[in-house]
């Protein structure tokens, strides 16, 4: 299990390294240290105060303002980006802990493998669905969801997934599966009908 | 939050070489609790130490057929392994019902040991909590205790243990592995977790600067079955309000094996040893299993408002044993 992936696991599909060596730890005592990241397929090399999340550096820092603070404690999904493939809360990592890792934002969607250059097509399946009201939520839930899809796909259960299901195949994505599965993403506007459809549309 | 020292640790010793087991250092897995606390001010570590770069990302079958998950495998990865998902369905289900895809894609099984409670007092620094800052009172004894312990509080502290893995750990006896100064030890997970007594600062048994490396699930009985319920306020991505872990083998009709653990209940995950008793050697019925259960949750001792608590535990754990020894 430990082939093929990054200090994050995952699927192993958008893996990709800094080319750049790493820069030496700081010494001991410091507060801040250099990382090296790709964000969005571009290098990124910064001097972050170790407090710093992932959630502040982009905003911050990159000017990538897409990615939301909703609760700023993991309780809502407004932060989700993807680090080497794997969704997670931006608000709960640190910047630091990420050297040499591959982050994917909202804004960088369009320009991954299954997209046009234009739009992911989630993207486009939000638009055609209508699958947002304020839009605050939708970064987080659009890159939530091509995590969600890559889980599946590589044969991650949910707890909603029929225990007896093999384990070496991708699982279905029923409506209550997406539902499960999408649950780390609060919508306060309530647009999770639309969400489901759109969802559906690219797993069909 | 204070500024902090951050080291990536690349080995065992280097991570409990910089830890040293002093108050101001940390070792930092996922982050979802620790960076979560250290943003209220709960925690205030002055020295990271990243332990998931360690070699401890492997879930591995041993020589005597137990499973050995290393201490920063992320928790989808645990959920999702084939050994865990075919011999331990009871893990990966408890996993699974836990916190979002997100979260589990970040949180360690070490972290998942040792998150800290979610009572609110304990998260607000304005409030007296006994497990923040000893001797100061608590808040959740005479305050809003709906989410609160109903088996084994002590006057000092009425807090739960919010780790759903860690019930289906209790009820598979799983064995937690530690490196520490004074060397390796292990201790089974029925007994890392405390119950607060005199003592609620202390979750657990661990030592200072102690590093968990991994975790050991031996084999259950040949046959058994297992299953995890959990119920919460909404549908998914929720904390138990109680839940269940249990483990059943049944030969010709009898109970061979029992192991019952309940999450939710009390300040570690508590091992239903009463209801096990009652339940070995009988052939269930709808009756025996709701008289098991009722023996272990006799002992309860409900604060003000979760009261509920113990008959949703009673219907949980009827439930669920009723349906496993019709599987078994
Ligand atoms: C919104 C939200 C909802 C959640 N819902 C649930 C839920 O429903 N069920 C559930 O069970 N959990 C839930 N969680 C909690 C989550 O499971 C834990 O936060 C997570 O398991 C902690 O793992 P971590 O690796 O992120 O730990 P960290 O935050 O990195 O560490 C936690 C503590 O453990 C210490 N530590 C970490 N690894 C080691 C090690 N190997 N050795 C020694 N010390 C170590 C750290 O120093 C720290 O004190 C939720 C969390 C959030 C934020
Ligand atoms: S129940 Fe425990 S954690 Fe909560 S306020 Fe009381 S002492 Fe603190
Ligand atoms: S801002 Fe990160 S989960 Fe809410
Ligand atoms: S569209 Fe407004 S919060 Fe989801």
């Amino acid at each position: 299990m430990e082939s093929n992936k990054g200090p994050h696991g995952g699927p192993g599909t958008t893996i990709r390294y800094a080319p750049w060596p790493r820069p030496a730890d700081s010494p001991p005592g410091a507060t801040g240290s250099p990382v090296t990241l790709r964000v969005n397929d571009a290098p990124v090399e910064a001097e972050v105060d170790h407090r710093t999340t992932l959630l502040d550096l982009l905003r911050e820092r990159l000017a990538l303002t897409g990615s939301k603070k909703g609760c700023d404690h993991g309780q809502c999904g407004a932060c989700t980006v993807l680090v080497d493939g794997r969704r997670v809360n931006s608000c709960l990592v640190l910047a630091v802990a990420l050297d040499g890792c591959d982050v994917v934002t909202v804004e960088g969607l369009a320009r991954t493998e299954d997209a046009d250059g234009d739009l992911h097509p989630l993207q486009r399946a939000f638009l055609e669905r209508d699958a947002f009201q304020c839009g605050y939520c939708t970064p987080g839930q659009l890159c939530s969801a091509v995590g969600m899809l890559a889980e599946a796909q590589s044969g991650q259960p949910s707890v909603v997934t029929d225990p007896d299901l093999a384990t070496d195949g991708p699982v279905p994505l029923t409506d209550d599966e997406i539902r499960e599965r999408m649950s780390g993403n609060l919508c306060r506007c309530g647009a999770y009908p639309h969400i489901l459809e759109a969802v559906q549309d690219v797993v069909s | 939050m204070k500024p902090v020292s951050y080291l990536r640790a690349s080995s065992v010793e280097e991570a409990a070489s910089a830890h040293g087991g002093r108050t101001e250092a940390r070792y930092l897995g996922g982050g979802t609790n620790l960076v979560d606390l250290m943003k209220l001010g709960v925690e205030r570590p002055e020295v990271l130490v990243d332990i998931t770069r360690l070699p401890l990302d492997g879930v591995r079958e041993q020589p005597d057929g137990s499973v050995r998950v290393g201490a920063t495998v992320r928790n989808s990865d645990l959920a999702a392994h084939p050994l865990v998902r075919e011999r331990y369905p009871v893990v990966s289900q408890a996993v699974l019902s836990g916190a979002s895809g997100q979260l589990r894609n970040m949180a360690t099984t070490g972290g998942n040991l040792l998150q800290r409670t979610r009572c609110a007092y304990f998260q607000d620094l304005a409030k007296a909590c006994n497990k923040r800052v000893p001797g100061s009172g608590c808040a959740a004894v005479v305050g809003v205790n709906h989410d609160h312990a109903v088996l084994g509080h002590s006057p000092h502290c009425v807090a739960t243990n919010p780790s759903d893995l860690c019930v289906a750990l209790a009820a598979v006896d799983a064995v937690v592995e530690l490196a520490g100064p004074g060397g390796g030890r292990t201790v089974p997970v029925t007994e890392f977790h405390r119950l607060p007594g005199d003592h609620p600062e202390l979750d657990t048994v661990i030592r200072p600067g102690e590093l968990i490396t991994g975790v050991l699930l031996p084999p259950l009985p040949r046959g058994a079955v297992s299953h995890y319920r959990k119920v919460r306020e909404r549908a998914s991505y929720a904390f138990a309000l109680a839940s269940v872990a249990a483990v059943l083998q049944l030969e010709g009709g009898e109970i061979r094996h029992a192991a019952v653990a309940f999450g939710g209940l009390a300040h570690r995950p508590w091992r239903a040893r009463r209801t096990e008793t009652a339940l070995l050697g009988t052939r269930p019925s709808q009756e025996s299993v709701a008289r098991a259960v009722e023996a272990e949750l006799a002992e309860a001792v409900p604060l003000r408002d979760n009261a509920y608590k113990v008959s949703l535990a009673r219907d949980l754990a009827t439930q669920v044993l009723g349906s496993l020894s019709t599987t078994a």
